[in-house]
């Protein structure tokens, strides 16, 4: 059997796609930003921290690094309203996505910490620099220049899993391609479509990540 | 009404977890075999096979692994064969897999000295012989942590079958949140499982690498 593929069925949908393409994009960029932050404190307190606090990140790090994306939306989304805390499935995707990101990138921030020589630290304490200083301009500047090429394949890794939230109708670009696949039924011309938007996306990201990082450390990444 | 104990929910859970362990080892196994062809063809300096490679490996890498079920599970169909979900499952992970782990493995190749090439070659060795006797013996011993490592991705992705109807771990979790209206149980259920599916094989990759380390 041969069967044609009939694209321009698409066409009248490519606002509906436009709006879940931008959604997925403005979702990637605040959960990473979020994440970052997250993973930076967390990195910062396993490293620096009292021991208590550290064992309490290590219990996050690894609970979510272990289980599937779609499981810690569907407990936070379903889950935790039984606890009485009710999130629209917009917030809930958000959260989800920077809990995700934010545990990944502790972990890829702490190799960085612990790559930073301790004569490094010393050198910072002795020219009577705060924790906080050594923190801010010796520590996580370097840590941040060696880990950048991993946290950057870890955002495109969470911007591809971010597909998921769909499963919650959060209005992503999959969210979209599923409406659009409901109405015509075209579902593999909108899945070859939404597939290789996916995959422009992830090579578009791959080399503003690779500028941006020039632009920051001002040497090749 | 029907009514779900505690051991019940567990109890149905658990036999769900069978099917989540046994497509991930089908999905490992036949990826890892996928995987080892793409290897040869991706290190074979042949143009166009390493071209083939490096655009299947960007597809694979590059989209969504729920994008890949979808293609797979309503693609197939167009050609008039009935799709199982399971069949569609295997079929995208085992691709998924194969693109993941022939990444790994190039970097392992690609660590073996020039020099052992060279050797080899200058033994008159064909390049399956090469890759046979003298890389991949050499390679395997890198290669073991981050395969193990990558094996939890596996065991984690299979998640994603439940959104194509097949009933696994994550699926059996739906089906009976919808049946028992118990969604923070019965998820933290569903997560703790995964977590013990998981945990021993990162913490297993994590002492390998430190074993690997301390040998050089």
């Amino acid at each position: 059997m041969v069967y044609h593929l009939h694209f321009e069925a698409l066409l009248p949908y490519w606002r509906v796609l436009l709006d879940g393409l931008i959604f997925t994009i403005v979702l990637t960029v605040v959960s990473t930003v979020a994440g970052i932050a997250v993973g930076t404190a967390g990195a910062s307190a396993r490293t620096f921290g009292p021991a208590w606090l550290g064992r309490v990140v290590i219990c996050y790090v690894e609970l979510i690094r272990n289980t599937p994306f779609i499981v810690q939306l569907f407990f936070i989304f379903f889950g935790l309203p039984a606890l009485g805390l009710k999130l629209s499935e917009t917030t809930a995707a958000f959260l989800a996505m920077t809990i995700n990101l934010g545990a990944y990138s502790t972990e890829i921030i702490r190799a960085g910490i612990e790559a930073v020589p301790k004569g490094h630290l010393e050198a910072g304490v002795s020219l009577a620099m705060s924790k906080w200083e050594v923190l801010r301009y010796i520590v996580l500047k370097q840590a941040f220049r060696k880990i950048y090429p991993a946290l950057s394949s870890q955002i495109i890794i969470v911007m591809l899993g971010s597909a998921v939230v769909s499963q919650i109708s959060a209005q992503d670009l999959t969210y979209a391609a599923n409406f659009v696949a409901s109405r015509n039924f075209r579902n593999f011309e909108v899945y070859i479509l939404a597939a290789v938007v996916y995959l422009l996306l992830a090579i578009a990201m791959r080399a503003v990540l690779r500028g941006l990082g020039r632009y920051l450390f001002k040497a090749a990444v | 009404m029907l009514q779900f104990s505690f051991w019940d929910i567990l109890s149905n859970l658990l036999i769900a977890t069978g099917w989540t362990i046994i497509l991930s080892l089908i999905a490992f196994v036949s990826g890892g075999l996928v995987g080892l062809i793409l290897l040869f063809m991706r290190t074979s300096q042949i143009k166009p096979l390493e071209w083939f490679t490096k655009s299947y490996i960007e597809f694979f890498q590059g989209t969504p692994l729920l994008m890949q079920l979808f293609l797979f599970f309503f693609g197939i169909a167009l050609f008039g064969v009935e799709v199982s979900p399971w069949l569609a499952a295997w079929l995208a992970l085992t691709l998924w897999t194969s693109a993941f782990l022939t990444e790994i493995w190039r970097g392992c190749v690609e660590s073996i000295p020039r020099g052992q090439w060279e050797a080899s070659s200058s033994l008159a060795l064909t390049y399956i012989e090469q890759m046979r006797y003298v890389i991949l013996p050499q390679a395997l011993r890198i290669a073991v942590a981050p395969t193990v490592g990558f094996s939890v991705q596996v065991i984690k992705g299979t998640a994603l079958a439940s959104i194509i109807g097949f009933v696994e771990l994550t699926k059996a979790g739906t089906v009976l949140n919808n049946a028992t209206f118990r969604p923070f149980l019965v998820y933290s259920l569903v997560a703790l499982i995964y977590f013990c599916l998981c945990f021993p094989l990162s913490w297993c990759a994590k002492k390998l690498e430190g074993r690997l380390n301390a040998a050089r």
